[in-house]
């Protein structure tokens, strides 16, 4: 039963989002957006990109995961969906993490990708790919998982962007600094595999208590 | 239970039993929708207690959550989705085994035509329709109705009369919310008035 209600919720979350293109390809187009503003603005120059590249990268995907986090719980909100899911018998966080992936597949795997895109964009060294690909891998399942906290707590707020922005980011720091930190090293032929350890560390602890605390704020929300 | 300033009802004990209806009755803002949340435990009363077969259970438990089916005032459907799929994802949610029969449900509430269609293309009536569909088959020993003759026509509203009768038949506790004045049989109908139970 359990097995049914979270294959029933990733395929249905997995619809939504192909059904609905703009919240599938919107985060993609910023993505690349932002990315592509920066040569513009810096330096058209290979060495001076090739140092930013990292940041530049992993900020994109900080922010363009940021924007696609509220459509987790909040359309389920809006039409009473959610109340389906907290009065099935099955366990909300089993449920959660059933959204969680699905939006992690919809939003972290497209940014991941691309990056390889961008990374030849901004002239980021080649021997840096493998590893900025493996902190994406291992870093943007943890920004979904911390967001959906965030949404879980800020979902009944009217026009609670902002402030999900503002709950969300500041735990968004260790996963950032961690992973640009890595594609930097790795860059400049560092070993990288401490901030590896680190990214899945977190990841392990944001798999393991992010659908519990999003359960919870759920529960305290829908009331 | 407050909301805001204003007491909603205090000192209200309500028993739901199997095979038996209750119409909870009052003017608007009364809080009518509050006490069937609660009854789900979708809300946590202020104060007060909710019992299952005498067992005292908490807000989220699992036991309540397999024993109801709930209809909010919202349809709570997805309009990106099919009208079958819509079913089925509710379905997927339920503890009922087997799964029940979508077609059968949908032939049941008069929208078989419909079933290819998205959930966007139904009038709000039809919608309306689809929701009630979900309890048909989901194996909740109660259900709980927020307002289910919203924007039914007559023959809607006859069908889900129907639909209710048939529950009580199998042994369904149900509980509703409604204007109209009697939409069931008055022999297995209690009525709860909540502007009485209302106090400063």
């Amino acid at each position: 039963m359990i097995a049914r209600a979270f294959l029933g919720v990733l395929r249905r979350d997995l619809l939504l989002a192909v059904r609905g293109h703009s919240e599938l390809v919107l985060p993609l187009l910023f993505y690349l957006l932002v990315v592509t503003l920066v040569p513009l603005a810096v330096s058209p120059d290979a060495a001076t990109l090739a140092g930013l590249a990292p940041g530049i990268i992993w900020v994109g995907a900080l922010l363009a995961t940021l924007l696609s986090l509220e459509r987790l719980f909040r359309s389920d909100f809006d039409d009473g969906s959610l109340d389906l899911l907290l009065l099935s018998p099955a366990p909300l966080p089993v449920l959660v993490l059933a959204k969680v992936l699905a939006h992690w597949l919809t939003t972290g795997l497209p940014l991941l990708l691309v990056a390889p895109l961008l990374a030849l964009f901004l002239a980021l060294p080649e021997r840096a790919l493998a590893t900025l690909l493996a902190t994406l891998a291992l870093g943007t399942p943890v920004l979904s998982f911390i967001g959906a906290v965030g949404v879980g707590l800020t979902v009944s707020v009217r026009r609670g962007g902002g402030l999900l922005a503002l709950l969300v980011l500041p735990l968004y720091v260790p996963v950032l600094i961690f992973g640009a930190n890595a594609v930097s090293a790795a860059a400049d032929g560092l070993p990288v595999a401490g901030q590896l350890y680190m990214l899945g560390a977190f990841l392990a602890l944001a798999a393991s208590l992010a659908p519990l605390a999003a359960a919870g704020a759920l529960r305290i929300t829908a009331t | 239970m407050w909301r805001g300033e204003r007491c909603l009802f205090r000192d209200l004990a309500l028993q739901v039993h199997a095979a038996r209806a209750l119409h909870v009755r009052g003017p608007n803002g009364c809080g009518k929708t509050t006490l069937l949340r609660i009854l789900c435990g979708l809300l946590t009363p202020d104060d007060g207690q909710l019992l299952v077969d005498g067992e005292h259970v908490r807000g989220a438990d699992p036991r309540l959550r397999s024993l109801v089916g709930y209809l909010g005032h919202a349809d709570a459907l997805k309009l990106e989705l099919g009208v079958a799929e819509n079913l089925r994802f509710a379905a997927a949610l339920t503890a009922a085994a087997p799964l029940p029969d979508t077609g059968a449900t949908l032939a049941r509430m008069g929208l078989s035509e419909l079933a290819g269609l998205q959930t966007r293309h139904l009038s709000a009536g039809q919608r309306r329709r689809l929701a009630i569909g979900r309890l048909i088959g989901g194996g909740h020993r109660v259900w709980v109705l927020d307002e289910p003759f919203t924007a039914l026509d007559s023959a809607g509203g006859e069908l889900l009369s129907e639909l209710l009768e048939q529950a009580l038949d199998a042994g369904v506790g149900v509980v509703f919310t409604s204007h109209l004045s009697s939409p069931l049989r008055a022999a297995r109908l209690d009525v709860l008035d909540l502007s009485a139970a209302a106090a400063s």
